[in-house]
């Protein structure tokens, strides 16, 4: 255990990621692992202080969330409420207080966990990875970021600056979870839609994104093409859902069992679905 | 590599040495002698070692200790000066708030910020916030009781504790 | 004594501000005064030889490292039976058996330690769960491995089910349940040692309920004397039956390696070794048979009752008796046959945990009346009001139930207080007609149950504890009891119980901490006992030390003892009143401290016969109502408890927010059994070893409590108190099962209720 630095800004942080040091922001998850494992880094980088990773705000086309910005800051953020509820929702239902007031949004896209409550409203949302490091700063579309169960593109030189969000986003949004648990449960099932509405029974663009069902977060585009390419109709949520336990191929652990998420991913999007159907102006 | 961290503790200046990921939970019990905070699960779900962290609730066994220079931190110990107690404290005592007390001063230090945000908490409002706090003994209703005593929202039902009705084991 | 001046109020428990502030030191919180700290190396093994433990890579001079060779020949825990071994010999039997234990100045530095140890294993073919071992046990040439037997009978079993107009069969299992207390297991043990480092004893400290019973197996490990032996009690930061039977097995570990390197070793289990190591609740399944007639009445109960006992036996057998003895649940019926055992597998030993194989049992017997009651088109409710025991009826081991029976008045009270049958019919009917809008289906259930006061049979009677009380030099009334406070509140009540006893008042009476070296045996701190039967001995302690100092006062102001009463904290004559203070100062000046002991007296005529299990039980029954109510997601099949209405009879609430809190804090423990806990296991290793996986219910989880308490005394205990510790652990699982099948039409015979669990009820029924 040796080199820490607490950086106040970008540049500062070059030599630490330049020497790999491990990226520590909340910790919620980093120091459950170190404890459990007697893991020792090199080379810890506070990223919380970096001034480019804070504030949340909305610029020209786009909603500009801060790598740092904590759950909580999200959660009572007027802007993430106005143009990404879905955001603040999945938010919400991370951990309890104590975990809210610590993880971070950079940290969760990080960790990559296949479980990660804000990723598949990320995915629903369109949003795009800023990267930023020794190298060039990059923008990665999120839906191309993680390549596998807990990786990502993200280089050890490298760390995410802001996570943004196109502007308009969409008109409907919806976020389910589905945890044993009240609260502070790791999720079974956590969904992700988004929408726009042409008309009661007409959605476009529609994004369909789930967690806890694969390696990664994943898009569901062929049932988005099913929604897109068919009135909404209580006969479409049931094909929808029949066509989400085709396409997804969950997994029996601890935490649940892969029929029961098959049929439980399923059914929530039929809900979803029908509940825009009866709510037209939702 | 040890290095010295400065924050405050408690209202107190404070400085520890110590590597930069030890956890927080830690510096406190062992090289501070605050041994209020307790570990539960060494993993974020119980809350027994909840503190607050710049007026944040958090749990100070995912705290590394080298984000905690220049912040302010308050621990169970730090709610009332030495000798004293808070009305939340007493009121909780009396209510049956506390049995096995393994849980409590995390419970006291999550109750603390939940009324700094919500000063007449709904249960709803309580449930929400105070979630990530654990309890085994008391099935949280005489802690919910004790919220709803103290706010005004319900009777006391707990005698008020008699001026040193503390009694040590002897 | 004949008005109450501290029993009935809700005071402060003594530990309340300590608890509060922090300042309460548990034992992780002692100061280590350069104690060595200890740590196990476990098997990951379910069934295996041990070939050889090697620790030549142990470069760490300083350490010491323990295996089975240097326990000694008593290697054994010391309970029931001594089969569970201190460290592992030759074979392991469970995932996380102790093999080796590793002392060190530094826990970092005997975990270091600890992993350089190699293990050489035979890995054999394990028995890991109840149908594996129904099977056959590899250990006992295949056949049964059965660990205890308890067989009751009352009446023509057969005759009774010739009698029966409609014979409902149903089977009822339940899982492992860990309980979670917030603090881990921990002690420090402190070795006496004489000339040459000779070692004469340990004081051991820890996080435990009964100290006697690691005092017992001390001075059996190391064949001492019992005064060379001391154990004290910590804070204790929750038990629920988890520190009844573990703090021997690591107070044991602390003392071998106090004993070997001459130093206070502490050892302190994080969540996952304390999860990994520990004993949890028997998983059960129970078979019934049930007789009725058409309008509800039981005729024949045949019941068999089986426990998975883990390993090895430690209470298994006590386990087993109180399940079977509750197996046929608050009813009376004239013909009952209930046969239990107990099997070996490779999992962890179960142990002792809140309700002690009655919640199992109850589950059971609550479900099949569910099952009956459908089966002939009754409620929940009228099912069980035909039967419920009355006064006078006798229970299956020909127990007449003379008093303090309150089956049907618990029963009532929880009926009126929820409308529970007009909502149960409502619920039913708006499931016939429910329309799929996504919206929750509503719920309620009830069930009623009972449970035994004090140890089962002649337990007390063989136990013949003490209790004591010592007027002290400052004034104070000590109370003296092994009986331990780790949140129940046993201090509190203690201290009302007997300042009402003396007739003293509640400040004049304080309580020595749990110390064998101070205090007399009192027994375990198990079994709903506390109240009851201990306070019973404390409150005849002090009052026959208000007899002794009322007989004081009465010679020196020369009138008759009968004339001078001890009431409210004075001595009171035809003449005027003195304040306890002056005549104790006097006594104490004049003949120092005065002691009073009393024990345990059993009633006249009570009888339990162990071999044909025949008799009184129990000297008396607490009996509790649940009304669960919920809602069921009707997509997700998630259950959310809503509303929770306990009614118990305890005899007579001593503390009545803390009596309140046992109550509810047990109930939600059921709950937490009936719908959330699970433990789930791969080749006997838990995969839930984690309070990230393990849940428990968090505040959002639990519901709004009423919670109504009768008082229906009884005879046994202090001013007609019943015991209440255990009560509330035996019938939310059921009323909770029976609220879902209320809700959603699918009744679980299996918990947790978990929304897997009512998928796949609900996709079997539609296949069907």
């Amino acid at each position: 255990m040796s080199l820490a630095w607490s950086p106040k800004t970008l540049v500062e942080a070059r030599e630490a990621l330049a020497r790999g040091a491990t990226k520590v922001a909340g910790a919620t998850d980093l120091l459950v692992i170190d404890h459990a494992t007697g893991r020792q880094h090199e080379s810890v980088l506070n990223v919380l202080g970096i001034a480019e990773l804070q504030g949340i705000r909305v610029e020209a086309d786009q909603l500009s969330i801060g790598a740092a910005s904590t759950f909580t800051q999200i959660r009572q953020s007027p802007e993430v409420a106005k143009h990404a509820p879905l955001l603040a929702h999945a938010a919400a239902t991370i951990g309890a207080a104590q975990i809210q007031n610590r993880a971070t949004l950079g940290g969760n896209i990080a960790n990559a966990s296949p479980a990660g409550d804000s990723l598949p409203a990320l995915l629903a949302l369109g949003a795009m990875i800023m990267v930023s490091g020794t190298r060039e700063q990059r923008l990665v579309p999120y839906n191309a970021f993680h390549t596998g169960y807990r990786k990502s593109v993200l280089g050890p030189d490298e760390l995410i600056e802001r996570v943004l969000i196109p502007l308009p986003s969409p008109a409907v949004q919806v976020f389910r979870k589905v945890g044993t648990r009240a609260a502070q449960a790791i999720s079974k099932v956590v969904v992700g839609f988004a929408s726009d509405r042409l008309d009661r029974h007409v959605l476009a663009n529609v994004r369909l994104a789930m967690g806890s069902v694969a390696p990664v977060p994943v898009r569901l585009h062929e049932v988005e093409v099913l929604i897109e390419d068919n009135p909404l109709t209580a006969e479409l949520a049931d094909r929808a859902a029949a066509l989400v336990e085709k396409t997804i191929w969950p997994i029996d652990d601890v935490r649940s069992t892969a029929e029961y998420r098959r049929h439980v991913a399923g059914q929530v999007v039929r809900r979803l679905l029908l509940d825009l159907l009866e709510a037209p102006r939702a | 590599m040890s290095t010295t961290y400065r924050f405050t503790l408690n209202g107190k200046a404070a400085e520890v040495e110590g590597p930069p990921m030890a956890r927080l939970l830690d510096v406190l019990r062992r090289d501070l002698g605050l041994t209020g905070s307790k570990e539960g699960c060494g993993e974020g779900e119980c809350g027994a070692c909840t503190v607050l962290l710049d007026n944040e609730a958090v749990c100070s066994c995912l705290v590394p200790l080298f984000q905690v220079e220049g912040a302010s931190i308050t621990t169970v110990e730090g709610l009332a000066p030495e000798d004293k107690v808070t009305e939340l404290q007493r009121v909780f005592a009396n209510e049956g708030g506390a049995q096995c007390g393994a849980c409590t001063p995390g419970m006291m230090v999550t109750l603390k910020a939940l009324l700094d945000r919500h000063p007449k908490p709904t249960r709803d409002q309580i449930r929400e916030y105070v979630s990530g706090t654990l309890c085994r003994c008391t099935g949280y209703e005489r802690i919910f009781r004790a919220v709803e005593v103290l706010t005004g929202q319900r009777a006391a039902e707990g005698e008020p504790a008699a001026p040193g009705g503390e009694v040590s084991r002897t | 004594m004949d008005q109450l001046n501290a029993v009935g109020r809700s005071v402060l428990r003594p530990d309340g501000l300590a608890k509060v502030t922090g300042r309460a030191l548990y034992l992780d919180d002692l100061p280590e005064n350069g104690c060595w700290h200890g740590t196990t190396v476990r098997s990951p093994h379910a069934s295996a030889l041990i070939l050889s433990v090697d620790s030549s890579a142990v470069s760490d001079p300083e350490v010491r490292v323990l295996t089975a060779k240097d326990v000694g020949a008593r290697n054994s825990v010391h309970l029931i039976h001594d089969d569970w071994p201190i460290l592992a010999d030759g074979r392991v039997n469970h995932v996380g058996e102790p093999i080796a234990l590793v002392a060190a100045p530094t826990l970092a530095r005997a975990q270091a330690a600890a992993k350089a140890i190699k293990v050489a294993w035979e890995a054999q073919t394990p028995v890991l769960e109840l149908d594996a071992a129904l099977r056959g046990d590899p250990r006992t040439g295949g056949r049964l491995n059965v660990l205890a037997k308890c067989d009751v009978q009352r009446g023509d079993v057969d005759a009774g089910f010739g009698e029966a107009e409609v014979i409902v069969e149903g089977w009822y299992t339940t899982g492992h349940q860990e309980h979670v207390y917030i603090e881990p297991h921990g002690v420090i043990a402190t070795p006496a040692l004489g000339e040459g480092g000779a070692f004469l004893g340990v004081d051991v400290v820890g996080s435990l309920q009964c100290p006697f019973y690691v005092h017992q197996a001390l001075t059996h490990l190391f064949d001492l004397a019992g005064d060379a032996i001391r154990v004290r009690q910590s804070v204790t930061g929750g038990g629920f039956g988890g520190k009844e039977d573990y703090p021997d097995m690591i107070a044991a570990h602390a003392s071998l390696l106090a004993r070997a390197c001459g130093k206070a070793v502490k050892i302190v289990y994080e969540r996952q070794e304390d999860i990994i190591a520990t004993t949890k609740r028997h998983p059960s399944r129970v078979r019934h048979r049930t007789g009725v007639k058409r309008d509800g009445t039981l005729v024949a109960m045949d019941i068999d009752v089986l426990l998975d006992g883990g390993a090895y036996i430690t209470l298994s057998p006590v386990v087993l008796s109180r399940s079977v003895l509750h197996a046929a649940g608050a009813y009376s019926c004239p013909n009952v046959r209930i046969r239990g055992r107990v099997l070996a597998t490779n999992t962890p030993p179960n142990g002792a945990f809140r309700g002690f194989g009655a919640p199992q049992s109850l589950f059971a017997v609550e479900r099949q009346m569910d099952k009956v009651a459908r089966t002939l088109g009754l409620d929940p409710f009228e099912a069980r009001i035909r039967n419920a025991y009355r006064q006078g009826d006798i229970t299956p081991t020909g127990q007449v139930l003379k008093e303090s029976v309150s089956a049907v008045a618990v029963l009532e009270r929880a009926k009126t207080a929820t409308r529970f049958a007009e909502r149960f019919a409502a619920n039913e009917a708006a499931r016939a007609g429910r329309k799929d809008d996504g919206r929750p289906l509503h719920g309620i259930g009830l069930s009623v149950f009972w449970h035994g006061s004090g140890f089962t049979g002649n337990g007390e009677r063989r136990m013949m504890s003490k209790g004591a009380v010592r007027l002290r030099p400052d004034l104070k009334i000590e109370v003296l009891s092994s009986s331990t406070d780790f949140g129940q509140g046993t201090e509190s009540v203690f201290r009302q119980i007997v300042a009402d006893a003396s007739g003293v008042t509640l400040d004049d009476v304080v309580v020595h901490v749990p110390d064998t070296a101070a205090v007399p045996d009192s027994g375990p701190t198990v079994a709903s006992r506390t109240v009851m039967v201990v306070g019973r001995l404390l409150a005849r302690a002090g009052a026959k030390l208000a007899e002794t100092l009322r007989a004081f006062a009465a010679h020196q102001s020369g009138t008759a003892p009968a004339a001078v009463v001890l009431s409210h904290g004075f001595f009171e004559t035809e003449r005027g009143r003195t304040p306890f203070a002056e005549v104790a100062k006097r006594y104490v000046t004049l003949h120092g401290p005065l002691d009073a002991e009393a024990t345990f007296e059993p009633t006249p005529g009570s009888t339990f016969d162990e071999a044909t299990y025949q008799g009184d039980a129990y000297a008396a029954y607490g009996w509790g109502a649940n009304v669960v109510e919920v809602e069921v997601d009707p997509d997700t099949f998630i259950t959310r408890l809503t509303k929770l209405t306990t009614v118990s009879d305890v005899g007579h609430v001593v503390h009545p927010v803390m009596c309140a809190g046992q109550v509810e804090g047990g109930t939600l423990q059921a709950l937490g059994w009936g719908y959330l806990e699970e433990m789930k296991m791969k080749d006997g290793r838990f995969l839930n070893d984690r309070m990230q996986t393990y849940l428990i219910p968090t505040m959002a989880d639990a519901p709004d409590m009423e919670t109504i308490l009768l008082e229906n005394p009884t005879t046994h205990g202090p001013f007609g108190a019943k015991g209440v510790g255990e009560l509330p652990m035996d019938g939310g699982a059921p009323a909770l099962l029976q609220a879902i099948e209320n809700a959603t039409g699918i009744a679980l015979s299996a918990i947790p209720a978990t929304p897997e669990r009512i998928f796949e009820a609900s996709r079997a029924r539609k296949r069907s």
